[in-house]
Parts: C-alpha cells; structure tokens; sequence
C-alpha cells in the first residue's frame, strides 16, 4: 500500500506549482492567526504560565508530600488557614514523597522558582541546608512569629539544628509504632486488667506474644511489611538495632560503623519471626494492612500514620510504643519528622518571611487536626494539653517522640533515601530467608562503603 | 524510499539544471517539511546526548550549578569496576531473554490464530491489543493485586487446586520472571498488530495455488506463512529487543528494582545514581556506557536488515 501514495505524491507535486504556492500562502496565514491568538486571546495566562510570574501581593505557596489521611487533613487546615487570611493568595501543591520530592525541591530551589514553604522530613532538611537550598530562621524573627525553640519538643527541636542554627519549624514526630488488635490480644490473654497491652520485655516475651496470638487468629500472629518494600524493614532493624546502641554511619556518612554482632542479632531475631512462622514470610505494604484488618494478624508494625486506615475499616485495634526488647540501652525507635522549610528564595522581603512564617504558625495552631492522624505533635502549647492525654490511641506513644532513632546523617542518607533502600533490602532479604544475617550485614557495609567513599554530590 | 530508487534512473532523461528537475522542486520543501522535525531533534534528542556525554566528564552534581569538576574519565572507570552496575546490567539482559522470544512467538501465533477466525474477529484483535493501551501505572496496580503473597488472586487460585505458590515479586529467583510475564501481556498486542498487518499482506493465491498442489495448513504455515512474515519479524525483533533493553517502569513501580535489588535494571541504576544519589555526572557516564550496548545490538539486527533487503 505504501509504494503507490508516495509516487502518486510525487508525481502531482512538480506538476501543480500554483496550488502549491497558494498553499503555502495559507499555512503562512494560518500560522500568523495561530501566533496573533496566543498572543492577545488568552495572553494573561498562557504567558504567565510559560514564564511562571504569577508575583501578585501576598501569594504564598506551599509544597507538600501528604497522601492519603494526612493529605485530607492538610486540606482542612489549608482551609481553616485560608478562611482566616482570605487576602493571602495561597496555593498548595501536593507531590509524591520520597526521593522525587526532594529532587523537585531542590531543582526548583536552583531556578529561582521555590514554593514560599515545604515540607521536608528533618532527615532530608540537613542535606537541603548543605547544598545551601534553604533560609536560616532567626531566632528573632521566629520568636516574633511565636515559634521560639520553648515551644517545640526539645529532643525534635534539637534534631533539627544544624551545627546549632535552624533551617526547619518541626510540625511532627511519626515514629514506627505497634498495632495490635484488641479481640485477638484479650483472647490471648495478653491484655492487663485495664484492657491495655501487658508490655513486651525481651525478645523472648516477645516471641510468646506472637505465638499466642497465632493461636487465636489461627494465621499469623504478627506482620510487618517487607517485599517490594524498604523503608519498613529498615524501621523495625533500627528500632531494635538502636536499642541495642548500634549506629550504621558516622562523621556525615563518611564512615560505615555497623557493629556486626548487634545487626547479626537483630536480623536473627527477625529472621526468627518469619520462620518461626509467627509473622508471614512475604507480605508487602498493602498486603500487611489487608492482613491486620482482616484480623489474620494480630500484630502490625508501621508508621502511626495507618490509624486512619484501621479507623476507616472498623478494627478492633489499639497502638502503642514498639516494645523495648533489648534492655541494654535506654529506649529507642525509629522515627522522623515532618518540617516546614523555607527554600532559599529570590524575594528575601521581611513581608514574605513573616507571611510564610504567619503561615506555619496556624498550621502548628492546628496540631489537634493533625495529631488526629496519628503524628505526635510536636507544638508543646497542645501536645501538654488534656485534650492530647485524652486522644486515644495517639497519646499511647507521644513518649517516642523524645526516644526517636533518626536515621544518621549523610549525603545518602534520611527518609526514603538510598540509605533506607540500601539497608531496608538487606533486612528484607533476610526475612524472606534469602539471605543469611551474616552475609546480610557484608552486604550492607560493602554497599555503604561504596557510598561513604564516594565524595558527597551535595 | 521508493523515490530514491526511481529518481536516479530518471535524471538522466532530465535536462540538467531545469527548474522541473525534480530532485530541486523536492529539495527545498522537503528541507522546509523536516525543519520543525530537526530542531525539535537537536533541541531535544542530540542536544541532551550530547550535553550527558559532556557531563559523565565531569563531578556533576543535580543539586549543584554547573558541570562541577573534571573527572576525565573517572567515572567510566567507577562504573566499571562497580558490581550493582554489572548485576543491573545483566537483570536488564536477563529481562530481555525472559520477554523478547514470547512476545514473538506468542505474537505470531495469536495473529495466525486472530486472522483464520471468521466471525468476530474484531473481538479478538481487540482482546490481544487492549492491554497494551494501558499506562504502565494501571498495568503495575493490576499485576501487584494478582501477586500479592497470601491474599492475592494468583496465589489464592494456585492454593484452590493444592499448589503452593512462591511470593512472586518477593523472591528473587521468581520475580524477574513475574515482571516479564506481567511485560508479556502487556505488550503484546502491538507485535500482534504488526503480524497481523503482515499476513494480510501475504497474496491469497500462493495459498489457494499451494492448495492445490496439496499442502496442508502446517506446510502452508511453514512454507508460506513464516517466510513471506520474515520482514515482519526482523522489525518485532528489532523493535522488541530495543523495548526490552530500555525497560524501567514496571521495575521502578512493581518491585521498586527488589526484592535485595534482584529486579533492579541499568536504567533504575542510572535513575538511583542520577536523581537519588544526585550524582549527574556518574549517572551520565553509566548512560553512555548502556547507549554503546544498545548500539551495538541495533548495529547487529541492521546488518541483519539489510542482508536480508538484499536478498530480496
């Protein structure tokens, strides 16, 4: 079929010279219609949008990267914020998380176009600040707005200074909690004469637990996510691999200081579990959740952001602190936090800072909305608050907040990142059972090590 | 291509230099018709490649102004002695093995099977091409709902009939293959389309002449069919093989390159390097390092094209 409408072209072209000659008039005419459109018709926005100048008085953007319940919330208090400021023109853009957002972040912070605020996990801000991406806070202008160092949990506080100045405003603390459903935990008879969980002290006691309640669901009597997953493996080894004292990098990531002896008996531990089969040998992310909400187990391990999902499907479950297993240290678990940041930003005006900052302060003055969520709050005014006591589950595990593990600094290093990627896969392949614990922790030091001797990009 | 051939013979008969040439009336529109098509090309496509080459020279940093320091060729160097870029390498040739030979196959045989149906054809062409409209999100919620170890469909109608199944995506001797059968179904309706496109330009007298000469539908299909389809396949070949080098988001959404990186292809290495590492530069260089595989295997399959246009 080809062959013939190509010659046929060709062969009327040379023939048809005027035809050609008009046409080319039309095109030119079309072309010039098309340009004087877009210029006059619909300028005001096109060109705004192609050049990106939308700088009227009193807009204020801001970055986030909630999903799910969290972003339903941020949307209430965008609103609340909103009603209350109706002159500020403010536009809220909602991005996936991990390590997409920050590659956007940065990159617009680079071209002089960044968001007024952002979110940014305290985690990854210490990166943000080293390749020189956001502003300082004064403490004058912070303690003008009403957010002084007083006013923050101090541990979150000072996880968030870098070399003692703040770049961050922390809204949250979400550590990794446990989940436990209330029927399975009362039938096996795990639960103290208040209806709450009688605390888990040691791996041993830990182990019983689970077998109890494999007994009862006749499943499973834990789960924590693990296949085409990384960051919640990682959060449950360095839980317990930080109640043991053990630290995976030091001097900015320079340095692998994983002690072989403490990962080796946690990755056991957890390797235990699974082939014990207490806890399922695959399950991934929403595999786990169908898995705690179906009741086949009564145990989950995740971040406490999940709460609203067990709310929504009626379970009959509680939270609390990941118990203290290894009583060789004081009681640690992982967790991070959510901040607000203010990229480094063309229009430096006091007007813009304060607004920005006037702007944080409302969302922290809504910290109930927030914590209903799940988050421990990081804004003393309510997290010393009745109210806060009595919200239930959240308040079980408002002590994590000042026990959190961050993950170490580092240029590969924080939420979501190649570290967690790293690690988490290891752990992961040695709850799978494809990799003994031993040849585990080769594989993390080997690949860390390759990072650390890498000079940092940033 | 079929003016290139007629031209030349032409030109003689022409009077050289006449404004009726049609060599000249053709050159000055055909320059003007491919301009938007090159500047967009150089703009975007050589502009770009050589922009990479020009940077996997260099310390480049995402988060950095400028090309950072010179390397030289530092970065090569890394890249080679680096095992995660030899194990990447290989999932993506693995990849390639695994998907390459049933989406030609199976293709030909659902076009074979597609074009002798009578009624309802429409039906079936529809069915085998449908997936493949699909976005590669869409693809990977599907596919992960149907491995989802314990509660997914897969497993739950393997248990019915007393097989136990692995975890699909969790184990890493297993989850390649699930990402190729999920890329296999996929994908194939458009070699399908292309097949079938190709039988219905085989003339239908060489079937009746064999006919009556007395071959059987496998003769015919041997005889006939496959090697009058023998363009057509070097093209899926080509093109397939090429698709299947370049493979990223079924790894990047399904497995996120796990489970312990056993899914993870060259280009998610280059994607980790680049855009989670920040490491420009090193990822630029890991991409020229692929771009002269890819090379390589393409400059294979044209010798093999045109040995083939020669023969013909």
């Amino acid at each position: 079929m080809r062959p013939p409408v190509e010659e046929g072209y060709a062969m009327q072209m040379p023939g048809t010279p005027h035809t050609r000659l008009s046409r080319r008039g039309l095109l030119r005419g079309v072309a010039a219609a098309g340009a004087a459109a877009a210029l006059s018709g619909c300028s005001s926005e096109v060109l705004s949008g192609l050049t990106a100048s939308r700088e009227t008085a009193g807009s204020l953007e801001f970055w986030n990267l909630f999903g799910g319940g969290d972003g339903v919330r941020m949307q209430q208090m965008l609103e609340t914020y909103q009603n209350a400021n109706p002159q500020v023109d403010l536009s809220a853009v909602t991005l996936a998380w991990g390590n997409p957002y920050y590659t956007k972040l940065s990159l617009a912070t680079i071209g002089d176009k960044p968001p007024d605020v952002a979110i940014s996990h305290l985690t990854r801000m210490k990166n943000l600040v080293e390749a020189d991406l956001l502003q300082e806070l004064d403490p004058a202008v912070l303690a003008r707005n009403g957010l002084g160092p007083d006013r923050f949990t101090a541990r979150t506080w000072q996880a968030g200074l870098v070399d003692g100045r703040a770049y961050s405003i922390p809204l949250d603390t979400h550590p990794f909690v446990m989940f436990y459903n209330t029927d399975v935990c009362e039938k096996a008879g795990l639960l103290d004469g208040d209806g709450a969980l009688a605390p888990l002290d040691s791996p041993e006691a830990f182990t019983d637990a689970m077998r109890r309640a494999k007994d009862v669901t006749g499943a499973y009597g834990g789960v924590v996510a693990f296949i085409s997953e990384t960051a919640t493996p990682w959060r449950i080894f360095q839980s317990f691999y930080s109640q043991l004292g053990g630290q995976v990098i030091a001097d900015q990531g320079r340095e692998v200081v994983i002690d072989d002896a403490k990962a080796t008996e946690v990755l056991t531990f957890l390797r235990s579990l699974t082939a014990d089969g207490l806890f399922p040998s695959a399950a991934d992310y929403q595999g786990s959740i169908a898995m705690f909400a179906e009741g086949q187990a009564g145990f989950f391990f995740q971040g406490e952001w999940e709460i609203s999902t067990f709310q929504t499907a009626k379970t009959p479950f509680s939270m609390t602190l990941v118990p203290h297993l290894y009583r060789e240290g004081p009681y640690a678990v992982q967790a991070d936090s959510h901040t607000f940041v203010l990229p480094r930003h063309p229009d430096d005006s006091p007007e813009r800072v304060d607004r920005a900052l006037g702007f944080v302060a409302s969302m922290l003055d809504q910290s109930k909305t927030w914590a209903e969520g799940g988050h421990v709050p990081s804004w003393q005014p309510f997290l010393e608050s009745a109210g806060y006591r009595e919200m239930k589950p959240q308040s079980n595990y408002a002590s994590a907040a000042e026990a959190a593990a961050y993950d170490a600094e580092g240029w590969y290093s924080g939420s979501g990142s190649n570290f967690e990627i790293v690690m988490g896969s290891a752990v992961g392949g040695v709850m799978n059972g494809q990799v003994a614990p031993a040849a585990a922790v080769r594989q993390m030091r080997s690949t860390l090590s390759g990072l650390a001797r890498t000079p940092s990009p940033i | 291509m079929s003016i290139e051939t007629v031209t030349p013979r032409a030109r003689p008969a022409e009077v050289p230099g006449s404004p009726a040439s049609p060599r000249q009336s053709h050159g000055r529109p055909a320059i003007g018709f491919l301009l938007p098509f090159a500047l967009l090309y150089l703009a975007f496509i050589i502009g770009p490649a050589v922009y990479g080459l020009i940077m996997s020279f260099f310390d480049a940093s995402l988060v950095r102004p400028g090309l950072g320091s010179f390397a030289g060729f530092g970065n090569y160097a890394e890249a080679l002695q680096d095992p995660d870029f030899w194990s990447s390498l290989w999932h993506t040739v693995w990849f390639t093995i695994l998907t390459t030979p049933p989406l030609i196959v199976l293709a030909f045989v659902l076009a074979l099977l597609a074009d002798r149906v009578n009624r309802g054809r429409w039906f079936f062409r529809l069915a085998f091409f449908a997936p493949f409209i699909l976005p590669s999100a869409v693809v990977a919620l599907i596919w992960i709902f149907m491995y989802t170890p314990e509660l997914g469909l897969i497993e739950a109608a393997l248990s019915k009939i007393g097989i136990a199944s692995p975890a699909w995506l969790g184990d890493p001797n297993w989850a390649m293959p699930s990402l190729a059968l999920t890329t296999v179904w996929w994908t194939l309706g458009f070699n399908f389309i292309l097949y079938l496109a190709g039988l219905q330009e085989i003339p239908r007298e060489l079937y009746e002449a064999s006919a009556i000469d007395g071959a059987g539908p496998w003769q015919q299909i041997r005889r006939i069919t496959i090697p009058m389809l023998g363009r057509t396949t070097t093209l899926v070949a080509v093109l397939q093989v090429i698709a299947s080098l370049k493979v990223f988001d079924q790894m990047y959404l399904m497995t996120s390159g796990g489970p312990n990186f056993a899914t993870r292809s060259i280009l998610q290495y280059v994607y980790d390097q680049g855009f989670t590492n920040f490491r420009l530069g090193y990822a630029a260089a890991v991409s020229m390092l692929f771009f002269l595989v890819v090379l390589a295997v393409s400059a294979v399959w044209f010798s093999l094209v045109r040995r083939q246009e020669k023969e013909v």
